[in-house]
């Protein structure tokens, strides 16, 4: 039950408080203690992090390019994930998979939450005709599929997509959902005491945004950052399941559309398919673990719920 | 002022529906393609037999475009074309239109995913508010952590997995199609029968992967709800615990979960896109897929623009009907 819970961290909280000056990091390591969710996010994308490394270590990632092995062997004695029917040595694509997947995140989840942010910020804190035309241009823009709208975009690029357009692709709507939440976060931090004092004496409204207000949001954006690098994955490997992704990067979702185009499945061909799904679905797990972990921490209200 | 609103609101609907046909119209030019010519040379240098179509289709399509006209009277005539669901040939299975196929389509779609998405939201819902219900047995919490974790990972990806471990190895469930190939679609028993014993495994990976997200955003307003202060009176008062959960934290709790709900029946069409392609049900998602595979341009402007007008509809009535559900929503200008 709720209650008991919060009764349980309150001691907690008390004594890290009663210590003399905790440093940092003992406050950061008693606060994980809280937090199992962020402990095991960051447990199972660090495996995806060793996986990697391991990886590069072992393995030329120029095996990823078709023709590098016999086609279709079962894992065995230098192909430890096997191949596919293009002769792709597949521990070498799932290498090499790995950070371009982790690319387009990054790249259009990150791009998405800064335009979000000044959008946010600038509508919300200055409000008016800017706010009204930014407000509506978002809730447009959310009524909207937005995988259909981006399988419309992608089908006018087909065939030469490179990552790096292909991040840029998934970032043209990555930054109405940050756009909503933040602008919504700013309109009730701004009627708080202290930004109207603020407001008052005189502090200019750049200064208002970057002082008093971003230091208030950071946990609430390093969370919203998250959800955003990992939606903009979801819809990147959506696209690319369904080809429309860069037809010559072993990304993880393209290995998932070679997959579907070959039938790896009722074919039997298991070591194929295996990999990507289980990389893919630790990406999304560790992601979401660590954004219930960062929300935890941006909405101590919350605290009781991770 | 309601009067206002209701105006504003359709208004917003048709600024999303002209937005959709406007942007399908002009992104193919700005990237300089010619979809048509693209595809008829591409069948012309493969010859063979879709050969004896095509002189018919290029007749029509100068036709029905006006090729020669200026863009502005091919916007036009493309905006009378949506407006009347008139999405032309599909290009690839020439001479079948593009509302055909989706006519055939649509049935499959809607049928699986409204029976998924009615019965994750029922299941999910009753799991999140057990969860904040001190009576419920221990077993029940346990199911929480895994389905949450289940519910980061696409549905087509654990589709995949259910297919080999349910079709493959033990080979309790059909691994493809929507129904036993070779029999005719009829609305006898048998043929029924072997619909739903094709859509379990589909309809599976959607609602095992789908509980999670319900179940996570129930618990999370029921724990506000058990927070309010009517229900710390209806404790004082000595309400039965039953009827607290009932009738005080449920009710209460649920009007969130049916604005999603509501949003969820509009992705309804959208919304498995990948699982059907996965299981190659015969629903929309397949259809769009292979219209993607073969460069069909019109079947998959035409699906898309479909979604979008139907996501659309969807969100609008659930706005028009929100006031009925909850009577503290007031339309003000915001």
């Amino acid at each position: 039950m709720a209650t008991s819970a919060s009764q349980v961290q309150r001691p907690l909280a008390a004594e890290s408080g009663v210590a003399q000056e905790p440093s940092w990091l003992s406050n950061f390591a008693n606060y994980l203690r809280r937090n199992p969710a962020m402990i095991a996010g960051i447990l199972v994308l660090l495996s995806l992090v060793a996986f990697e490394i391991v990886g590069l270590l072992s393995v030329d990632i120029q095996r990823a390019r078709p023709l590098s092995a016999r086609v279709l062997q079962p894992p065995g004695p230098g192909l430890p994930f096997g191949s596919d029917r293009n002769g792709r040595d597949l521990f070498a694509a799932a290498v090499a998979g790995i950070p371009m997947t982790f690319r387009i995140g990054l790249i259009a989840g990150l791009l998405g939450i800064s335009i979000g942010t000044v959008l946010g910020f600038f509508s919300a804190y200055y409000g008016g005709v800017v706010d009204t035309v930014i407000k509506t241009v978002v809730d447009v823009g959310l009524t909207i599929p937005g995988l259909m709208v981006l399988i419309i975009i992608a089908t006018s690029f087909r065939g030469g997509l490179t990552v790096e357009q292909m991040a840029l692709v998934v970032a043209i709507l990555a930054w109405l959902h940050p756009t909503r939440t933040i602008r919504a976060q700013v309109l009730t931090m701004k009627e708080r005491a202290y930004i109207q004092v603020a407001r008052l004496s005189g502090v200019s409204g750049p200064r208002i945004i970057f002082t008093e207000l971003m230091p208030n949001l950071l946990s609430y954006l390093a969370a919203g950052s998250v959800n955003a690098v990992s939606s903009a994955i979801l819809a990147s490997i959506g696209l690319e399941a369904l080809g429309l992704g860069p037809m010559d990067s072993p990304t993880l979702g393209m290995t998932v559309y070679w997959v579907i185009y070959f039938g790896a499945l009722i074919n039997g061909w298991w070591w194929w398919w295996l990999p990507p799904i289980v990389l893919i679905s630790l990406l999304f797990i560790g992601l979401f673990l660590v954004s219930l972990g960062l929300d935890e921490l941006a909405n101590p209200r919350r605290r009781h719920l991770v | 002022m309601l009067l206002g609103y209701f105006v504003r609101r359709i208004g917003l609907f048709f600024l999303i529906v002209w937005l959709a046909a406007t942007v399908n119209f002009f992104l193919p030019r700005i990237s300089g393609q010619n979809p048509i010519e693209d595809k008829l040379m591409q069948q012309a240098t493969m010859g063979g037999y879709q050969q004896a179509g095509m002189k018919e289709m290029v007749a029509e399509y100068s036709k029905k475009f006006g090729l020669d006209k200026p863009l502005w009277q091919q916007y036009l005539t493309y905006l009378g074309d949506m407006a009347r669901f008139d999405f032309n040939y599909s290009i690839s299975n020439y001479p079948k239109t593009v509302l055909e196929m989706m006519r055939e389509a649509i049935p499959w779609t809607i049928g699986l995913l409204l029976m998924t998405t009615l019965l994750s939201f029922l299941l999910g819902t009753l799991l999140g508010a057990s969860l904040a219900w001190p009576g419920t047995p221990q077993f029940i919490k346990w199911l929480f952590p895994p389905l949450i974790l289940l519910h980061a990972i696409p549905y087509y990806l654990f589709g995949m997995v259910l297919t080999y471990l349910f079709a493959f190895q033990i080979k309790i469930f059909p691994i493809f199609g929507g129904y036993t190939a070779g029999t005719i679609p009829s609305l006898s028993l048998s043929f029924i029968t072997d619909v739903l014993v094709h859509s379990i495994l589909p309809a599976s990976a959607i609602i095992l992967v789908a509980i999670g997200g319900w179940a996570l955003g129930m618990r999370a307003m029921m724990i506000t709800t058990e927070g309010e202060d009517y229900m710390v009176f209806g404790e004082a008062k000595g309400l039965k615990g039953a009827t607290l959960f009932m009738r005080y934290a449920l009710r209460n709790a649920l009007l969130p979960q049916t604005t999603s709900l509501a949003l969820a029946l509009g992705h309804i069409v959208s919304g498995a896109v990948l699982v059907e392609t996965v299981f190659a049900f015969p629903g929309i998602g397949t259809v769009l897929y292979h219209a993607i595979r073969e460069g069909d341009h019109f079947l998959i402007q035409g699906i898309v623009f479909s979604v979008i007008v139907t996501l659309g509809v969807a969100t609008l009535i659930m706005d028009m009907i929100y006031p009925v559900l909850d009577p503290r929503i007031t339309y003000r200008r915001a």
